[in-house]
């Protein structure tokens, strides 16, 4: 199937993928250890059984040098490089002195991770004037705020918020770092993980961790969100990894927590810059509100073309929903991006979700998942929509839709009445 | 001015099939193609080069067959293409990725220095958005994300101006030059191939390079550069098995009605 997870695994680099996206065996580095045997996720790798004569003696001197090694990272807990990196840090991220509502979302996950390795959470907080904001983030599960005032940081500027970012990592050394997946957080952190050359995952849908090797397990859908992976980087600190909006549950914030404030001192030489933030354009009038939404109506490549992707519009507005979008039916030309739903879309979490004419790529189906009901209409019955929806309606969505203005419109007015 | 495009082949996700069986890739029913937000970086470089003057050059990192991506963007109006092709790259993450694209940039820069360096914004089958900056801290040069569009260019001042996209608007950048820009699809409209580009393209042959060519450390190279690694594979868990619900247009939508209601009541 082409995912890689035996190439990746193996310890001697005797595997490859072709062109066809088939994995083949390098006879001459294989040892037969079997490690991508058990890692294979469809059982499509297995060990023939080899002449005896094959270099044994080889093959196990090999074999303790692995296992030598695992041991040592077990020990790595209390000794070793790693060891001096501790804590978990967030990124806070603002613009106009308002918070992300994702920062605080991380807070929430950061704290969860916190406590498993039983260490600090901190938020790191870069900005002009924003001194004030530091109490907020005790509320929501900060041990700590590292803040970082400049009026050269009042605007997110890849290089001024990097290099003090990154400057801070190298002197306090935190063993896990999350970030917003917005257009700032992502720009940060590969520009951040890359200067560092430790290890970043994007866009993670759950975050854990190993305690036996102090490990973030992080979760993302994989080849073009079809498949989940769970990523580690096991011999890189930090460990590094982003989340988008909505995907974790915002924490309840406790109003009388406190915590330490660290200032940290900084220097911005302006005319050593090479990047200058001229102006901020508001677009409010095109913002699309998907995360909040109560009720969407998203439509997909079911719908055939993009003159039909007006049944969803026709139902949206009649009971008062947000239209939303597949992303084959955002790569079709049907519909902006800005409404495309799913894991390279938007997270939503809405009571009412109406799937129309979408097969349900699971890239989609992790983004709609926190919905409370999933109503999906399909002429497929095979589509795996089927399999994660609330009620199902095997048709064709440009019939159904239409009828089901008037219903759903009454139900709707009836339950706002009651 | 001289513009470096980086480009990926990727299998065509959306056309990617899910065996209901075994909750598996089937990744032979995705054909090959050039990363979408690619072909438009592509396509910005070659209006800047017919308004600047200069020479566009395509980079890429992946098997043999990717020769075909290269190819594309010979068509799309590039200049001239690099195919960068190792066993030894095998199993780069992100980080290694960078690293050898920004090793293979030096190698064909060598005596034709960079002012631009364009990207898609992110690849479709990974989804990362971090090979763009990450080539950009190993250039040491500033980098402008999600970029919608370029609003001037002063070869003189070697100095950019563009508009980077942002969650609710777009705020306006300039940045000196070298520097490195990914893009957004809006960046521009992609153009019909002229048929002089794509006579060229077909008998054109890309360079190829490997690992030694590059004058670069192979540790920091495939999975031994990689940090991150993969340590599972599973299909997600289901909400649960859904309710379907059959009949007539009418009957399936009464009976849809009173579901809800009667969930909405609890």
């Amino acid at each position: 199937m082409g995912c890689e997870a035996c190439v990746a695994e193996c310890p001697h680099q005797a595997l490859y993928m072709n062109d066809e996206g088939q994995c083949n065996v390098l006879e001459n580095d294989c040892v037969d250890c079997g490690q991508c045997v058990d890692v294979c996720p469809v059982a499509a790798i297995s060990l023939p059984q080899r002449a005896e004569s094959k270099e044994q003696s080889n093959n196990t001197s090999d074999k303790n040098v692995i296992s030598e090694n695992k041991t040592e990272e077990k020990a790595v807990k209390l000794e070793g490089d790693l060891s001096k990196y501790q804590g978990v840090w967030v990124f806070i991220e603002q613009r106009e002195g308002e918070i992300a509502s994702v920062s605080l979302e991380l807070l929430g996950a950061g704290r969860e991770l916190a406590d498993k390795l039983g260490v600090e959470l901190s938020g790191v907080l870069l900005g002009s004037e924003i001194a004030d904001k530091a109490n907020n983030l005790y509320q929501y599960g900060a041990d700590k705020v590292y803040l970082l005032e400049h009026p050269g940081l009042k605007y997110y500027r890849t290089e001024t918020y990097m290099q003090n970012f990154v400057q801070l990592v190298q002197k306090y050394n935190p063993e896990v770092i999350l970030m917003g997946a917005t257009t700032t957080g992502r720009d940060l952190a590969g520009a951040v993980a890359t200067d560092l050359g430790t290890g970043l995952t994007a866009d993670c849908t759950a975050l854990d961790i190993d305690p036996e090797e102090r490990l973030l397990l992080a979760t993302r859908p994989a080849f073009g969100g079809n498949i989940m992976a769970t990523i580690v980087s096991k011999k890189h600190r930090p460990q590094m990894a982003t989340v988008r909006s909505k995907v974790m549950k915002m924490p309840k914030p406790i109003f009388e927590q406190q915590g330490e404030l660290v200032k940290v001192d900084v220097e911005i030489d302006e005319s050593q810059l090479l990047t200058k933030v001229r102006e901020i354009v508001q677009q409010a009038g095109d913002k699309v509100n998907l995360q909040d939404a109560e009720i969407i109506v998203a439509g997909g490549r079911g719908l055939g073309d993009g003159d039909n992707f007006k049944v969803c519009y026709d139902l949206a507005k009649s009971i008062g929903a947000q239209v939303g979008a597949s992303r084959a039916a955002v790569e079709a030309g049907w519909i902006d991006h800005k409404y495309q739903v799913g894991q390279t879309g938007v997270t939503v979490a809405p009571k009412i979700y109406i799937a129309l004419g979408i097969s349900g790529a699971i890239q989609h189906l992790v983004g709609i998942r926190g919905s409370d009901i999933i109503i999906a209409v399909n002429t497929d019955p095979e589509a795996p929509i089927f399999k994660e929806c609330t009620y199902g309606i095997v048709g064709d969505a440009l019939e159904i839709a239409p009828l089901l203005k008037q219903p759903l419109q009454q139900l709707l007015a009836d339950k706002k009445a009651s | 001015m001289h513009i470096v495009v980086c480009v990926k082949q990727v299998p065509d996700t959306t056309e990617v099939k899910i065996d209901p069986e075994t909750n598996t890739l089937d990744r032979s029913s995705a054909p090959a193609i050039i990363n979408p937000y690619d072909a438009h970086a592509v396509d910005e470089a070659v209006r800047l080069k017919e308004q600047h003057g200069g020479k566009v050059t395509i980079i890429s990192m992946g098997p043999p067959g990717a020769v075909e991506v290269i190819k594309k963007c010979i068509e799309l109006g590039a200049d001239e293409g690099y195919l960068l092709s190792d066993r030894k790259f095998a199993g780069s993450d992100t980080l290694a990725t960078s690293y050898i694209l920004a090793k293979g940039i030096e190698t064909i820069c060598q005596d034709n220095p960079f002012q631009l360096i364009f990207c898609g914004k992110q690849a479709i089958d990974g989804d990362t958005a971090q090979v763009g900056p990450g080539i950009a801290r190993r250039l040491l040069i500033p980098q402008l994300t999600y970029v919608n569009e370029v609003t001037a260019v002063d070869s003189a001042k070697e100095v950019i101006t563009v508009h980077r996209k942002l969650d609710d608007g777009y705020e306006v950048v300039e940045a000196k030059m070298p520097c490195l820009i990914t893009v957004e699809k809006e960046i521009n409209q992609l153009r019909y191939s002229s048929l002089p580009n794509m006579l060229r393209a077909a008998r054109y042959q890309p360079h190829m390079l490997n690992a030694d060519e590059l004058n670069a450390d192979v540790t920091n190279m495939g999975l031994k550069g990689s940090p991150t690694s993969v340590a599972k594979i599973f299909a997600p868990e289901q909400r649960g098995e859904g309710e379907i619900i059959a009949g007539s247009n009418d009957e399936t939508i009464n009976q849809l009605i009173q579901k809800l209601s009667d969930q909405m009541a609890k």
